[in-house]
């Protein structure tokens, strides 16, 4: 019994070690690139952005491809964890905490209160299904989004205060700070994402969803997906184990959320930051790398977000080329005709059939 | 009498929503497929229209009638290359598809016509209605809008009703194979349903522009999603919801602009929306979902 259990431990757990070691891998070589002078400012622009669709396309990953639920208002997610690490590093920032301190903390409360978020949002949407629950998402995205574009914080002597009308309405002191302002958002927040960290956190989100999908419940999230009526007929508490996966996917997309806000000076919710669209964005990357593997989004997180820069040589014509071999991809990956032709001019079934010849 | 005035721009607004929302409803009762793209379908009808009254100096009829064919062949077009492999896949995938396709759409219109916004003309051009001794003003645009959006549904249902094409529409929506056997031509229906939701993306679009007349390649992606939620608002698949949606949806918006706050009103738009699906989860006129074991 006991070696049976071994050899089916192995074989996942080998799994999880090609993903980890596909990732340190990656790390470095881009430092030795980065040590020889190799990379160009633009791709070392481009670091941090990977890291954090890979972080965000990792938790989309665990709510599209186990839990079986198609959310458009991750973004919304990321959104929450941005702000609430960004405020918090903001009101800190002049109590003389140690800089790496902070920015830890600032990850742990963006992750937490994205959970929250994720955990509070999750209580009338899970009771939605398909199509209804997606457009449910799309819609608390999209009002978290224009929320924070109408708030208003500021800090003096007194403490806090509140406003969702204007800066002049917060009523603050003449040494008072804004720290939120409205649709300007936040602004003079410290460059603290590295490539390093955002590594780090792709390591411990992967490590965190592979250790929810082998558990007890993330078998039970799976057997949910799966059919719903026969996992509630065997005493599957459903609202509970889908609960506990869509709030650990919107704490890790808050995650990525924490490493967006502090690797630009400005913050700001834009449509095309946290609106719908980037939302779709990390749903491609999840469908293209592969819904349920975790090594694929990462992959065609990083991928995709390349492809674009890589064109820019084509200017006009980049995001064009995108959109084409985005669908063209899509097609190829899964119109009913083109998985047939592949499998019909596999090359790895050419190869084992020459080896069979051989041995006859 | 401000009430009155915001509560027709509102129903103007719902109008154009609720046209929208039909292409929408239409092609996912058919097709089970969200169509992404819908929304840039209108776009393109818009430029469409622009080019034609700008650089080809058409009268405003002919533009608008123009617009309706390119739109109608662009959505056959659409469908029969990207989504018709794609039929027996996943519906995920189809939707990436979908979304593939209007990220196609909005850089062809972004190369073919730059990214700077066109003042669009208005094609309504008769004075506007003045009533209670010009206390209530109501655009001529505004009229046209909300009779043209009458006369849309009430076509559609005859259509659907009366016809054999129609008939053929929900035969297909109900069971594809079924309809198969009994002799009706789904992929032409299918087509077909595009044909109809794209050219009436195309009236949407105009009337869109006329009444706010600023257009950029980015101009269909929002009211695309408005849209798409008045007909999920409404029960999606039904015509009849598609168009109350699609009017509640604009009155909404222009209430809690006007009267809770200008900045929140798309906020506002989408609690709404999350409150009626919590309390009927298919949407208003929505069949609930029966599911065997």
């Amino acid at each position: 019994m006991k070696k049976i259990d071994l050899t089916n431990m192995k074989k996942t757990t080998k799994d999880h070690l090609v993903t980890y070691g596909m990732v340190l891998v990656v790390y470095v070589i881009v430092q030795i690139m980065l040590a020889s002078g190799s990379l160009s400012s633009l791709m070392q622009g481009l670091l941090v952005p990977l890291t954090i669709y890979s972080v965000v396309a990792v938790g989309l990953n665990l709510c599209v491809g186990y839990l079986g639920e198609l959310s458009l208002g991750h973004a919304g997610f990321m959104c929450v964890g941005a702000f609430s690490s960004a405020f918090f590093t903001k009101c800190m920032e002049h109590t003389g905490m140690n800089e790496s301190v902070r920015f830890l903390l600032a990850i742990v409360i963006g992750t937490l209160v994205a959970a929250l978020f994720g955990f509070l949002i999750g209580i009338p949407v899970l009771r939605l299904r398909g199509d209804y629950l997606a457009i449910v998402t799309l819609a608390f995205g999209e009002i978290i989004k224009n929320v924070m574009n109408v708030l208003y914080v500021g800090r003096d002597g007194s403490g806090f205060h509140f406003s969702i009308k204007d800066s002049a309405s917060l009523n603050m002191a003449e040494d008072g700070e804004m720290i939120i302002n409205g649709a300007k958002g936040i602004t003079g927040t410290p460059h603290q994402s590295t490539f390093t960290i955002g590594v780090i956190l792709i390591l411990v989100s992967l490590f965190v969803v592979f250790n929810l999908v082998n558990s007890r419940s993330g078998r039970a999230i799976m057997a949910i997906r799966d059919n719903r009526i026969a996992a509630e007929s065997v005493g599957i508490n459903i609202t509970k184990f889908k609960l506990l996966g869509f709030t650990i996917s919107a704490a890790i997309a808050g995650a990525g959320g924490v490493l967006y806000a502090h690797n630009l000076s400005t913050l700001t919710a834009l449509p095309a930051n946290f609106g719908y669209n980037m939302s779709i964005m990390i749903l491609v990357f999840v469908v293209l790398g592969g819904m349920g593997s975790f090594r694929g989004s990462i992959i065609s997180a990083v991928l995709l977000t390349m492809l674009p820069e890589v064109l820019r040589g084509l200017s006009d014509y980049r995001m064009l080329i995108y959109a084409v071999v985005l669908i063209a991809m899509m097609l190829f990956n899964w119109a009913p005709k083109a998985i047939e032709w592949r499998e019909r001019h596999s090359i790895r079934d050419r190869l084992r059939n020459r080896k069979t010849k051989e041995v006859r | 009498m401000t009430f009155l005035t915001h509560l027709i721009n509102g129903i103007s607004l719902g109008s154009i929503y609720a046209i929208i929302a039909l292409g929408y409803t239409m092609v996912y009762g058919i097709a089970k497929m969200l169509n992404f793209a819908h929304g840039d379908v209108i776009m393109i009808g818009c430029y469409a229209v622009f080019m034609s009254m700008s650089s080809l100096a058409l009268p405003p009829a002919v533009s608008v009638v123009l617009a309706i064919v390119v739109c109608t062949v662009l959505g056959i077009v659409i469908e029969k290359v990207a989504y018709k492999p794609l039929r027996k896949a996943s519906p995920l995938a189809v939707l990436i598809t979908a979304i593939g396709v209007s990220y196609l759409l909005q850089n062809i219109a972004l190369l073919l016509f730059g990214a700077d916004s066109k003042s669009f003309q208005s094609i309504v051009a008769f004075p506007p209605l003045k009533l209670a001794g010009g206390n209530l003003i109501i655009p001529s645009v505004t009229i046209v809008t909300v009779i043209l959006c009458i006369v849309i549904v009430a076509a559609l249902l005859t259509f659907i009703k009366k016809t054999k094409a129609g008939q053929a529409m929900l035969a297909v929506s109900e069971d594809k194979e079924a309809a198969q056997l009994m002799g009706v031509n789904v992929n032409g229906t299918i087509s077909l349903t595009f044909a109809i939701g794209s050219g009436l993306a195309a009236v949407a679009g105009v009337l869109l522009c006329s009444a706010y007349p600023t257009l950029t390649p980015y101009t269909g992606s929002m009211p695309g999603i408005k849209a798409f939620t008045a007909a999920v608002f409404g029960g999606i698949g039904s015509i009849w919801g598609a168009f109350v949606g699609g009017i509640l949806l604009g009155v909404i918006e222009i209430l809690g602009r006007a009267y809770i706050s200008s900045q929140l009103s798309d906020a506002i738009v989408f609690a709404v929306l999350i409150l009626v699906l919590l309390v009927k989860p298919t949407g208003i006129f929505g069949k609930p979902i029966h599911e065997k074991v």
